[in-house]
C-alpha cells in the first residue's frame, strides 16, 4: 500500500487514482458539519463577524491545513475531564452533508485531502481538479479499528461545538483509506450510482 | 424490583461493543462472495477486524453510537417512571464510560448536552405492559445518523416509479430507496419496512420490525416471499459495502403490515447500517440475563 505523508504536495495528489489504497501519516484535523458552516460563514463568505477565539483558531488552522487533510469524523474521546485526550472510536461520518462547503474550504486553505464516507457530489469533484485535492474513503463503522491509527491527540479547537463536532488535531500512523474521487475528474461514486440506476430501471420494469 | 441502572449500563455496553451473532454471520458469509483484492473484500475484512477488536477491547463498534432506542416490556404493576429514570441514568453513565458518544444536540440552540441527557424523545423509550409475573425485557438498538438519514417514506401510488397500492408497489419503492441510499448508510444494510399506518406509526413500526433476527422468517408467507425477493434484488444493484461496488448491498429485509386509512398508503423504510447493534436484557426476579 502506498504511504503518503501529510502535508501532501499537489504533485502527489495528481498521481493518485480512483481505487488506490493509501496509508496516511502525519497530522490531520477532524471537522464536520458545525466546523464547515463556521469556516464558511466566518472566514470565507464573511457573513458572520469573528468572535471569541475565532481569529486565533483560524491562524492555527491555516498552518495545519496548508497541504493538509480534513477528516469528517465525530470521535468518541476518552480523557475529557483530565484533557489527556485519547480517541476510543473514530470512524468516518457521511460526507455529502458538506457538499455545499467542501470545495470552497479546500480552496481557501490549500488543503489536499478530505477523508469521509459515502463520497461527495459534482461541486466537490470539480474542486478536486481545480485546487487540487482528493477524496479519501475510510471504512464506515470501523471505528475501533481506525482509532488504532490515531497515535496521539495533539489538541482540540472549538470544543464548544460538542465532542463530535469539535476540530481535533491528531497525529496518525498508516491511516487506511481508498481514493474514490481523484484530481482528474474520476469518481467511483458516480460510476456505481450510474450502474445501479441502470439495474434499478430493469428491476422496475419487471412485475 | 431492584434498581436496574447497573444492569442497563451493561446492556448498553454489550450493545455498543458486541455485534450480535446473526449479523456477524451474514458479514462473514458476505466477505467470501467478493473477489480477492477487490475494494469490497477489503471493506468486509476491515469491518470484521473491527468487530473482533471492539468486542475484545470493549470499545464502540462505531463512533456514532446513534439514538439509543429502547423497547421495554414491563409486567403489570411496575413503575414506568422509575424505569425511565433508570434508563436515562444508565445512558448518562454509559456516556461517561465512553460506550456512548455525547449525541444529544438541542436542535434550537445547537448545544450538545455533553452527557446524552435529552428530553421526552431522547433517548427513545417505548413501553408496553405485559401480564404480572412475566419477565421484564428491555430491547436496545443503537441506530446511527448516517443510516437514519437514508431512511425514506413513500406515499402510494407513486407514478414516477409506477408503484401502485399493493405489494408490487412496495417492492418498487423499496428498491428505489436502496438505490438512492448508495453507500451513505454504511452498506450493506438491513431494511426495516412498514406498510400502512400514519406517517408517525409507520416509521415507528419500521424500526420495531428491525428487532427480528435476520434469519427469522416472516410468519406471513406473502411478506416472507417479498422479504427474500427484496434482499436478492437489492443485491443485484451492485452497490456493495460502503458503495464500493460488490455482491452484497443488503444483509436482510424485515417487513411489517399495519392498518391504514383508506386515503393513505405509506411505505416507511428504515435503513440499518451493517453495524446493526441490538441486544436484549431479561429480568426475572433477581436474575438478569442478556441475549
Amino acid at each position: 500500500m502506498r504511504k503518503i505523508t501529510i502535508p501532501i504536495s499537489a504533485e502527489v495528489v495528481r498521481e493518485l487514482k480512483v481505487g488506490e489504497p493509501v496509508a496516511l501519516n502525519g497530522i490531520m484535523l477532524t471537522g464536520r458539519d458545525a466546523a464547515h458552516k463556521w469556516l464558511i460563514e466566518t472566514f470565507i463568505k464573511k457573513t458572520r463577524q469573528p468572535q471569541d477565539d475565532d481569529l486565533q483558531v483560524y491562524a492555527e488552522l491555516k498552518k495545519h491545513l496548508d497541504g493538509g487533510v480534513i477528516y469528517h469524523c465525530g470521535p468518541v474521546v476518552a480523557g475529557l475531564d483530565t484533557k489527556d485526550y485519547r480517541f476510543v472510536a473514530a470512524g468516518p461520518t457521511t460526507s455529502i452533508r458538506e457538499e455545499p462547503y467542501q470545495a470552497d474550504v479546500m480552496q481557501h486553505f490549500n488543503a489536499r485531502g478530505v477523508i469521509g464516507k459515502g463520497g461527495m457530489g459534482p461541486k466537490t469533484l470539480q474542486g478536486c481538479q481545480e485546487v487540487p485535492f482528493v477524496y479519501l474513503h475510510a471504512i464506515g463503522g470501523a471505528a475501533s479499528y481506525i482509532a488504532q491509527a490515531v497515535q496521539k491527540v495533539l489538541g482540540v479547537y472549538k470544543l464548544e461545538f460538542g465532542v463530535p463536532e469539535a476540530m481535533w488535531l491528531i497525529e496518525v500512523k498508516d491511516f487506511p483509506v481508498v481514493v474514490t474521487m481523484d484530481a482528474h475528474g474520476n469518481s467511483q461514486h458516480v460510476t456505481i450510482e450510474q450502474q445501479s440506476r441502470q439495474v434499478l430501471e430493469e428491476l422496475l420494469a419487471k412485475a | 424490583m431492584q434498581d436496574l441502572t447497573e444492569s442497563i449500563l451493561e446492556l448498553i455496553r454489550r450493545t455498543s461493543t458486541d455485534l450480535p451473532a446473526d449479523v456477524e454471520n451474514r458479514l462473514r458469509a458476505a466477505v467470501e462472495k467478493e473477489a480477492p483484492g477487490s475494494a469490497a473484500r477489503g471493506a468486509f475484512e476491515t469491518i470484521l477486524k473491527n468487530v473482533d477488536l471492539a468486542r475484545a477491547q470493549s470499545t464502540p463498534i462505531c463512533q456514532d453510537t446513534g439514538t439509543p432506542i429502547f423497547y421495554v416490556h414491563y409486567p403489570e404493576g411496575l413503575s414506568m417512571r422509575k424505569l425511565r429514570r433508570e434508563i436515562q441514568g444508565a445512558v448518562i453513565q454509559a456516556t461517561q464510560r465512553n460506550y456512548l458518544r455525547p449525541n444529544a444536540v438541542d436542535a434550537v440552540s445547537g448545544v450538545n448536552s455533553g452527557d446524552n441527557s435529552g428530553d421526552d424523545y431522547y433517548p427513545s423509550i417505548h413501553f408496553e405492559e405485559v401480564d404480572a409475573g412475566q419477565p421484564l425485557t428491555i430491547d436496545l438498538m443503537l441506530k446511527g445518523g448516517g443510516c437514519e438519514n437514508v431512511g425514506a417514506q413513500y406515499k402510494l401510488p407513486n407514478s414516477q416509479l409506477r408503484a401502485g397500492r399493493d405489494l408490487a408497489g412496495v417492492r418498487k419503492v423499496t428498491l428505489d430507496a436502496v438505490q438512492k441510499a448508495q453507500g451513505l448508510g454504511c452498506a450493506p444494510g438491513v431494511l426495516g419496512i412498514a406498510i400502512g399506518g400514519d406517517r408517525g406509526s409507520s416509521y415507528y413500526a419500521s424500526k420495531e420490525t428491525l428487532f427480528r433476527k435476520i434469519d427469522d422468517p416472516n410468519p406471513d408467507p406473502d411478506l416472507n416471499a417479498l422479504e427474500e425477493r427484496l434482499t436478492g434484488e437489492a443485491n443485484q444493484l451492485g452497490i456493495g459495502p460502503m458503495g464500493f461496488g460488490g455482491q452484497t448491498t443488503v444483509l436482510g429485509t424485515k417487513i411489517s403490515g399495519l392498518h391504514r386509512l383508506p386515503a393513505s398508503y405509506f411505505v416507511s423504510i428504515s435503513y440499518m447500517c451493517w453495524a446493526y447493534r441490538r441486544r436484549k436484557m431479561t429480568v426475572q426476579g433477581d436474575k438478569v440475563s442478556y441475549a
